[in-house]
C-alpha cells in the first residue's frame, strides 16, 4: 500500500488524491493500475477478492476523465455504462458512487436504469443521458433496440462490467456479449473494465472483454488485486455420528445455532429452496433466545425479500438462511461469519460465499462448513483444502446460445434495418460466438423472419423483410412491441401465486401473496395437504384463477416443496480432489472417525478405486440385483448415464427396474444378475449415439430445455399484446410443439439450439462424454454378496425411485391398479 | 384400446384419443383444430407449421386400422373461420380424399360454426342409436351425449412424478372426448365445468402409448 504523503507520485489528479487523503485512505495498487490502463485506452480485467475497493477501481478512470472535462465542453452524452447482473447491486453502486462525486464536487450525473425505472425517466435518459448509467444486461439490450440507440450510445467512452465471473458463461452472459458487440459498432472508441472475483483461469474473461479478430485469441490486459487474508474455515463434524445420507444436517443444527450465537451476523447458505425452508424451521426450533433469524430465497414475494435485505442493511438480523440468491449482492458490513450447510459443490462457489463475510481485505473471513452426510464430509474437506491452497475449479465454457442470438437479431432489427454481412461480423467478434458459421447465422435470421421452417408457409406473415438494398427490417411495429414484451433470457418454470386465504371468506376473495411456487408442485396438492413455505406451515385450500389459496396450520409432517432449481452439480475439479482423497488411506485418519472407518471397511469388503478408475460393484439385495458405480461427475451427468445404461441393460435382457443418481454414484437395480456383464462395452462412449438420440425424444429434462430455448428465441411468447389488453395469457404446451417439430423437421435450428444447451446444461452430456473417455480401460469390477459401505448412501436415497424404459406406462398402470384394488377390496 | 359402455352402447377408446363405435363402424375425433399453428403465425408467433399434417397423419393411421364407414369430426375441426383457406394444397387434398371415401360429418363447433362446404356434410349435431353427437356438452345431464369442446386431461402422481395426459371422461351415461388436434391444449378434469357434467363418480381414461388407462377422477 502506498504511503499517504506520496500524493504527487501516485498518478491521480490533485482533487482525487486530496479526497483519498481526506478519507484517510491510500489508493490501492490495482486502482492506480486501472487508471493507467484506461489512460492508454486499453480494456482491462481486474481480478481481486471481495473488499478490495474493486467497484471504485472500475469507476475511477471515468470519474477522472469526466472531472477533467468541463461540463460545457461535453456534449450531453452517456460517458460510462455500468452493467451488473443484479438490479439491487446497480442501485447500491449508484448510491456508493454518489459519495465521492459529492465530496469532490464533481459535475457528474449518475443514474440507474432497471425494470423499476418509470417510463418518463427512461424517455428522458434516451434524450438527455446521464454521464454514468448503471443498469443490467436485460435493460442494456432493451435500450439497444430503440431507434435512438445509435445517438444515445455514440459517445460512450467506458463500460464497466461487474461480477463478470458470475455471468460471462451463462445465457445472460451471451446476451451481454451480443449487446457489447453492438456497442462496439455504435461507439468504436470505448474501452472496457471487467471486475471479477478470483477465478482459476482469467483468459476466457479477458477474451470476453475485447472484440475478437477473425483469427481469434485477443486478450484484454489483466490486473490482479492483492490477495485477501486467508479465510478461516472450520468443518463441523463429530466423531460420534455422521449420517449416511440426506441433505438436512439435522444432527448439526445445535452447532449451527452455536455459531450464530457467536457471530454478529451470519449468512447461512444452503443449496436448495426446500433445504432453506427446512433449515429455517429447524433453527427456530432451537432458537430459545429468539434471535432474529430470517429466510431468503427466490420463491418468496419480492417485498418480503426486500424487507429481509433492508433489515440486514440496518444490522437488525443475527442470521439469514439463504440460497444462491445471496451469493452475489450488496455489501453487508455486519456479516462476520458464513455458514455453509451441505455440499460446497465447487471451490470457487465456496470462495464466493465465504467472501460474503467481512468485506475488509486484511481480516480473515470466517466460515463454518456443515456437511450433512459422509460424502459431503469428503467434499467439504476437499473444498477447504483447495481454497487454502489457492486452487479453484475451472469452468467448461459453453458456446453462445443460438436462442439468445435470435433474440439479439430481433433487437438489432427493432433499432434499425441491418446488413446481414455487417451483423454477422459484429456477432462473431464476441468471443462466445467466434465459432458461429455463416450458415447458422443465416438460419437464425431466417428463424426470426418467418420461423425458419423448410415448409415456407409463413412467408406472408414475416416479422423481418428484406429491403431492396439487401438489409433486413422489421415488417411491422408490432414486432418491436413483441420484442420488448419478451426480451430477456431468464426463464422460470410456470409459477403460481401462493395467497393466504382471508379468514371466513371464500376462496378467491383476496388474500396476501406469500410468494410464488412452481405450478407442478401445486398441481399435486389436494385440499387439506400441508406444506412448508415461506417459513410457515400451510394448508392447501384450492386454486382459484391462477393463485393457490392456503391457510395457516401446524403439522409436523408437512411436506417441503422440492424445487427443480438450485441444484448445481459437483464441479469436475472438486470431484477430482474427492477421488484422490478417497484413494489415499493416509488422508483417512484426518477425517471424522465414522468416515475413516467407512472407507476402511469399504477397502476390506470391496475395494477403494484409484483416482482414475471407475469402480463398478454388483450385488443382490432383497429380490433385486444391483449395479452401483461411482463416477463422481454430479447428479445431472449421472442421471443421463442412468437413462442410457438402463436402455442398454434392457436390450441385454437384464430387466432393469430403475436407477438412482446422486452427486457421487449411480445405482441401477434389475431382475437379473448383472455381475457377468462385460463392463467395457456397457460403458462405451458409443452410448452417446443412437441411445442418446432415442432417449432425447422422451426426456422431460430435454423438453424443459426446449421450452427455455423456445421462449428465449421468441418462438413462444411469455407475454403477448392481446394478453396485455385482456389480461389473459395465451400459453401453449411447448411439449406439443416439440413433438410436432421433432417429427417433421428434426434438424430445425431451434432443436440444434436445444441440443447444444442441454449438452452443457441439464443433461451434462459434455461431462459424461469426458468421463466415458477417462475411464476407458480403467473400469474395476467387484462382485459382492451384499451391499458395500460405499453403496449405502445411494441405496438409502432410493425411496424416490426413478423408473426406466416404460416408466410412464408403468405409472399409468399403477394408477389404474390402485383403482382396481380399491374397487375389489371387500372391507 | 379399451371397451366401455356409454348409455348401453359399446364403444372402443383408442389410445390416439379417437372413439371407435364398432356397431356403427363410426370413428369420432373431437377438436382437430386444423391450422392452429398458422393462426398464431398471423400475430407473429411462428409455431411449427406442421400441426395440420401431424393431425391428419394420425387420423389416416386410424382409418387404415379401423376402415370406418363414417367419420364424425366433433366440432372445432378448424381453429378459426379462415383456417380452411390457409390449408396448403397437400393438406386440402388429403382431407378431401379422406372425406370422399367415407360418410364424413363435420359437427359445427364454436371455432368453426360453418365447416367447409367442399367436402363432407355439415351438421349441428347427429343422433345415432342411443347416442347423440354434439360439440359442446349440454349443461343438463344428457344421457347418451358424446361431446368434445372441453379438451379434458388428467394427471396422476406416482413415485413423486406427475404425468399429465389427455383423457376421455365418462360416467357411463355420457362422455367428453379428448382433443385430437396436435396443438390443442387441455383442461384438468378436476375443473368445475367438467366435473359438473357427470354423476359423482366418473372416470378419466388417460391416453397411454398403446392403450388407455382408467383412473378415478
Amino acid at each position: 500500500m502506498l504511503a499517504l504523503d506520496q500524493r504527487d507520485d501516485i498518478g491521480l489528479p490533485p482533487v482525487f488524491a486530496d479526497w483519498f487523503m481526506a478519507r484517510g485512505w491510500a489508493p490501492r495498487a490495482h486502482q492506480l493500475a486501472l487508471v493507467a490502463h484506461a489512460g492508454r485506452g486499453e480494456s482491462v480485467l481486474l481480478v481481486a477478492p471481495t473488499g478490495g475497493g474493486k467497484t471504485l477501481a472500475g469507476f475511477l478512470p471515468s470519474l477522472i476523465d469526466l472531472a477533467g472535462t468541463p461540463k460545457r465542453a461535453r456534449a450531453q452524452r452517456l460517458h460510462t455504462l455500468y452493467v451488473s447482473p443484479l438490479k439491487a447491486l446497480a442501485v447500491d453502486v449508484a448510491r456508493n458512487l454518489e459519495t465521492p462525486v459529492a465530496e469532490m464536487g464533481l459535475p457528474i450525473r449518475v443514474e440507474t436504469r432497471t425494470g423499476d425505472t418509470p417510463p418518463a425517466r427512461r424517455a428522458r435518459q434516451r434524450h438527455s443521458p446521464p454521464d454514468i448509467l448503471l443498469t443490467t444486461p436485460e435493460q442494456f439490450s432493451l435500450m439497444l433496440s430503440s431507434p435512438e440507440a445509435p445517438r444515445m450510445f455514440a459517445g460512450v467512452r467506458a463500460v464497466v462490467l461487474d461480477e463478470l465471473h458470475a455471468i460471462h458463461n451463462s445465457k445472460r452472459g451471451d446476451l451481454l456479449a451480443l449487446a457489447l458487440s453492438r456497442l462496439q459498432t455504435l461507439a468504436p472508441n470505448h474501452r472496457r473494465i471487467g471486475l471479477s472475483a478470483t477465478v482459476a483461469d482469467p483468459a476466457p474473461l479477458q477474451r470476453y472483454l475485447v472484440p475478437q479478430p477473425r483469427t481469434g485469441g485477443a486478450l484484454s490486459s489483466l490486473v490482479r488485486g492483492a490477495p485477501g487474508a486467508m479465510p478461516e474455515i472450520a468443518i463441523s463434524a463429530s466423531d460420534a455420528h455422521v449420517p449416511w445420507s440426506g441433505h438436512l444436517a439435522n444432527h448439526a443444527m445445535p452447532d449451527v445455532m452455536a455459531a450464530i450465537k457467536a457471530s454478529k451476523t451470519a449468512l447461512v447458505f444452503v443449496n436448495t429452496r426446500s433445504q432453506a425452508e427446512r433449515t429455517f424451521q429447524n433453527l427456530w426450533r432451537l432458537n430459545d433466545d429468539n434471535l432474529a433469524i430470517a429466510l431468503h430465497h427466490g420463491s418468496l414475494a419480492p417485498e418480503q425479500r426486500r424487507k429481509v435485505e433492508a433489515a440486514m442493511t440496518r444490522g437488525a438480523l443475527r442470521a439469514v438462511v439463504c440460497t444462491s440468491t445471496l451469493d452475489l449482492g450488496i455489501d453487508w458490513g455486519a456479516v462476520d461469519r458464513v455458514i455453509c450447510i451441505g455440499a460446497p459443490k465447487g471451490a470457487a462457489r465456496l470462495v464466493q460465499r465465504i467472501g460474503r463475510a467481512n468485506h475488509r481485505l486484511d481480516e480473515p473471513s470466517r466460515a463454518l462448513l456443515v456437511p450433512s452426510n459422509r460424502f459431503e464430509v469428503l467434499e467439504c474437506n476437499a473444498a477447504r483444502d483447495a481454497v487454502l491452497a489457492g486452487e479453484l475449479d475451472g469452468e467448461r465454457l459453453k458456446k453462445g446460445g443460438l436462442d439468445v442470438l435470435a433474440q439479439h437479431v430481433l433487437c438489432v432489427a427493432c433499432s434499425a434495418p441491418f446488413d446481414p454481412d455487417v451483423l454477422f461480423a459484429e456477432v462473431k467478434s464476441a468471443s462466445s460466438y467466434a465459432h458461429l458459421t455463416r450458415e447458422d447465422f443465416d438460419r437464425v435470421v431466417d428463424f426470426v423472419a418467418t420461423g425458419g421452417y423448410a415448409l415456407k408457409s409463413y412467408d406472408r406473415y414475416a416479422r423481418l423483410r428484406k429491403t431492396p438494398d439487401g438489409k433486413w427490417r422489421i415488417a411491422h411495429p408490432r414486432a418491436a412491441q413483441q420484442y420488448r414484451l419478451n426480451a430477456g433470457v431468464i426463464v422460470e418454470d410456470p409459477m403460481i401465486d401462493i395467497r393466504m386465504q382471508a379468514k371466513g371468506r371464500p376462496i378467491g376473495a383476496g388474500g396476501r401473496v406469500l410468494g410464488k411456487m412452481e405450478e407442478y408442485f401445486v398441481e399435486n396438492l389436494v385440499r387439506g395437504d400441508t406444506f412448508i413455505f415461506s417459513g410457515e406451515v400451510l394448508r392447501f385450500e384450492g386454486i382459484h384463477e391462477n393463485a393457490a389459496f392456503v391457510t395457516r396450520t401446524s403439522d409436523p409432517q408437512a411436506q417441503i416443496p422440492s424445487y427443480n432449481g438450485g441444484k448445481f452439480p459437483l464441479s469436475t475439479f472438486l470431484a477430482g480432489r474427492v477421488r484422490e482423497m478417497i484413494a489415499d488411506p493416509k488422508y483417512w485418519g484426518a477425517l471424522p472417525h465414522p468416515v475413516g472407518e467407512w472407507l476402511r471397511i469399504q477397502q476390506y469388503r470391496s475395494l477403494v478405486p484409484e483416482p482414475g478408475q471407475l469402480l463398478v460393484e454388483t450385488f443382490p439385495r432383497g429380490s433385486k440385483e444391483y449395479l452401483v458405480c461411482y463416477p463422481f461427475e454430479g447428479r445431472l451427468a449421472h442421471q443421463t448415464l442412468g437413462m442410457l445404461l438402463t436402455r442398454r441393460l434392457e436390450r441385454l435382457r437384464m430387466r432393469p427396474l430403475g436407477f438412482l443418481a446422486n452427486e457421487y454414484a449411480l445405482a441401477i437395480w434389475a431382475l437379473r444378475d448383472m455381475s457377468g456383464l462385460d463392463m467395457a462395452p456397457l460403458f462405451d462412449e458409443d452410448m452417446l449415439g443412437d441411445d442418446l438420440d432415442a432417449w432425447l425424444a422422451e426426456s422431460a429434462l430435454y423438453k424443459r430445455t426446449f421450452r427455455n430455448c423456445a421462449i428465449i428465441s421468441g418462438l413462444i411468447e411469455r407475454r403477448n399484446l392481446n394478453a396485455e389488453k385482456t389480461g389473459r395469457q395465451v400459453t401453449f404446451s411447448s411439449d406439443l410443439i416439440y413433438d410436432v417439430l421433432r417429427e417433421h423437421e428434426p434438424d430445425h435450428i431451434l432443436l440444434r439450439a436445444t441440443y447444444e444447451d442441454a449438452a452443457t446444461g441439464l443433461l451434462d452430456i459434455a461431462r459424461l462424454s469426458e468421463m466415458l473417455k477417462r475411464i476407458k480401460g480403467r473400469i474395476v469390477t467387484k462382485k459382492l454378496d451384499r451391499v458395500s459401505p460405499l453403496a449405502v448412501p445411494a441405496l438409502l436415497e432410493i425411496s424416490k425411485e426413478m423408473v426406466a424404459g416404460e416408466a410412464h406406462e408403468d405409472i399409468l398402470r399403477e394408477a389404474e391398479e390402485s383403482l382396481i384394488e380399491e374397487a375389489m377390496r371387500l372391507a | 384400446m379399451r371397451e366401455i359402455c356409454v348409455n348401453d352402447e359399446e364403444l372402443v377408446l383408442d389410445a390416439s384419443g379417437a372413439l371407435w363405435w364398432p356397431a356403427e363402424r363410426t370413428l369420432v375425433a373431437a377438436d382437430l383444430h386444423f391450422e392452429k399453428g398458422s393462426f398464431y403465425a398471423l400475430s407473429g408467433q411462428f409455431l411449427p407449421p406442421y400441426d395440420t399434417r401431424s393431425t391428419l397423419k394420425r387420423l389416416a393411421a386410424l382409418i387404415a386400422h379401423y376402415a370406418p364407414a363414417r367419420i364424425i369430426a366433433l366440432g372445432d375441426s378448424f381453429h378459426d373461420r379462415l383456417a380452411a383457406e390457409r390449408l396448403d394444397d397437400f393438406e386440402r387434398a388429403t382431407i378431401a380424399e379422406m372425406a370422399d371415401r367415407v360418410e364424413w360429418i363435420w359437427i359445427a363447433g364454436n371455432h368453426d360454426p360453418a365447416p367447409p362446404a367442399w367436402c363432407g356434410k355439415a351438421l349441428e349435431e347427429i343422433a345415432l342409436g342411443r347416442l347423440v353427437f354434439r360439440h359442446e356438452p349440454s349443461i343438463w345431464r344428457a344421457r347418451g351425449e358424446i361431446a368434445g369442446h372441453l379438451h379434458p386431461c388428467a394427471s396422476v402422481t406416482r413415485h413423486g412424478r406427475t404425468l399429465r395426459r389427455r383423457c376421455f371422461a365418462s360416467d357411463g351415461a355420457r362422455m367428453v372426448l379428448p382433443a385430437f388436434g396436435a396443438y390443442a391444449g387441455g383442461l384438468d378434469v378436476r375443473e368445475h365445468v367438467l366435473r359438473a357434467l357427470f354423476a359423482d363418480t366418473f372416470r378419466a381414461y388417460l391416453l397411454g402409448r398403446q392403450r388407455v388407462y382408467a383412473v378415478a377422477a
